[in-house]
């Protein structure tokens, strides 16, 4: 009953399932698991649209996150260290843009997909994952709630130097989460080229301007 | 009264407006789907796929009655509750999806390479849609019970499980990236952990089901597919070994929740 189509795949994954069988008990051997999962990533997926193959080669972040128990707490740190040096501060010091702009990114949860055609603007898929402001009831709970984040960081005014570690703080979370937390579940934005410096700006004065629903509501 | 009662009673005034705006919501999904819940259009993909289970077709004109999904040849009722599983003929661990295919190309003639590259919702695609509907819907009840006797079946839930947490592509996401705590959502969307069993009807024991928002019935290749999707992943094959892996894992993992398939979805 196997196809031509998937015929040499197949080949492939048995002859890793064979060799994951060699010596067998009844646990399978962790390592052959391991190799027969890679002949099975390798024979499973085809490119699509703008989704092409060279997203399954993990970086070493996602390899570290890759399985049920995190890694120790000192390879995380050094991922994190590894990752707090990507991040690209703003070149002209200005970190915050415009909130009504970040409120829109955040409601799009659009980009990436197959079905997304190439170059077109993606959203910050922000509501999919945090509550954010207090209008909007239709939002997922993977992230923490970042209802009221400047308020309840003492944030009055985003460009005044008392808010200064607040604010890189949050800009770095936006570009590369992992910095911070090497598994995070939140996507690399700024690292991963999902969003432009200048979204970044209009998410953080979502997040940090006082008169940002975020904060003022 | 005092000030501290008047602030006391401001503060729970506010807290009880919070929680009467959520409740109204949650109160609002509930009654949506308890009436969706009512009258299951799936009955009508479950009709179809009995008679296309029965039906002469395709080049070798014969029905689909020879067909051993596991249970032995025609046997259709308990099926569905035990697979994805080890075939000896095959030497392949298949889930319902795949074992049909190679039915379709061994009994009727069809070419399975074809239909496996037929985009959901058409051609072939559409029949199987059915059939899976009337497989699932002769279990319907049957508590999920995976055979983990042959050796390929244990491999393939230890590869099952580490295609679930798999990470890769821009955004970072995994399967388990949004199913592996119980009580989260996205938007207003509950996820089911599948890490764990998730119970009757929750999660792989959902699965196919018509979906309200498309009016379409999707079967689990279909689900993982468009998972795949919003992960940003390049395309899953359709009855590709990690889809059937990941059948295996989430399937043990439901060991003892009853089918509840198909069953009905936003």
């Amino acid at each position: 009953m196997t196809t031509s189509l998937q015929h040499g795949a197949r080949a492939g994954l048995a002859a890793a399932l064979a060799l994951a069988a060699a010596g067998c008990g009844t646990a399978p051997d962790p390592l052959a698991a391991d190799r027969a999962t890679q002949a099975v990533m390798k024979a499973s997926f085809r490119e699509q649209g703008i989704a092409k193959l060279d997203r399954l080669v993990q970086d070493d972040v996602q390899k570290a996150c890759s399985a049920e128990t995190p890694p120790s707490d000192a390879v995380a740190k050094r991922l994190e260290d590894a990752q707090l040096a990507t991040v690209k501060w703003p070149s002209d010091g200005v970190y915050v843009g415009d909130w009504r702009e970040g409120e829109k990114l955040a409601q799009n949860g659009r980009g990436g997909t197959w079905t997304d055609a190439p170059g077109a603007p993606a959203g910050g898929n922000c509501y999919n994952c945090h509550q954010i402001t207090k209008a909007e009831i239709s939002f997922g709970t993977i992230g923490p709630s970042l209802y009221r984040y400047g308020k309840l960081r003492n944030v009055a005014d985003p460009v005044d130097p008392a808010s200064e570690a607040v604010v890189r703080y949050t800009w770095g979370k936006l570009w590369n989460a992992k910095a911070y937390n090497a598994c995070s579940g939140m996507p690399r934005f700024g690292h991963a080229g999902l969003l432009t410096p200048g979204q970044i700006r209009d998410l953080m004065a979502l997040l940090l301007d006082p008169k940002s629903p975020v904060n003022a509501q | 009264m005092t000030l501290w009662r008047v602030a006391a009673a401001t503060a729970w005034l506010f807290a009880l407006t919070a929680v009467q705006a959520q409740t109204s919501a949650a109160d609002g999904i509930a009654q949506y789907r308890a009436l969706l819940a009512d009258g299951n259009p799936a009955d009508l993909w479950e009709a179809k796929g009995e008679g296309l289970w029965k039906q002469k077709r395709g080049p070798g004109n014969a029905s689909l009655e020879g067909c051993d999904l596991g249970k032995g040849a025609g046997v259709v009722k308990g099926a569905f509750v035990e697979l994805p599983r080890y075939f000896t003929d095959t030497q392949r661990v298949q889930d319902l999806e795949s074992r049909l295919l190679g039915c379709m190309q061994s009994q009727q003639g069809f070419d399975a390479g074809e239909i496996a590259a037929t985009p959901f919702g058409r051609g072939e695609q559409v029949n199987i849609e059915a059939l899976v509907a009337y497989v699932a819907a002769e279990s319907r009840g049957l508590r999920f019970n995976l055979p983990q006797g042959h050796a390929e079946e244990r491999k393939m839930l230890e590869v099952g499980k580490r295609v679930f947490f798999f990470r890769g592509g821009p955004y970072d996401f995994a399967c388990a990236s949004c199913h592996s705590e119980a009580g989260q959502r996205i938007r207003l969307q509950d996820l089911p952990n599948l890490t764990a069993n998730p119970g009757d009807g929750v999660g792989f024991a959902a699965w196919p089901a018509y979906r309200v928002s498309s009016g379409e019935l999707w079967s689990m290749q279909r689900r993982l597919n468009d998972c795949y999707r919003q992960q940003r992943f390049p395309y899953p094959g359709y009855a590709s070994d990690a889809t059937i892996a990941l059948g295996v894992y989430m399937g043990v993992q439901a060991r003892g929740a009853a089918s509840t398939a198909p069953s009905i979805k936003r």
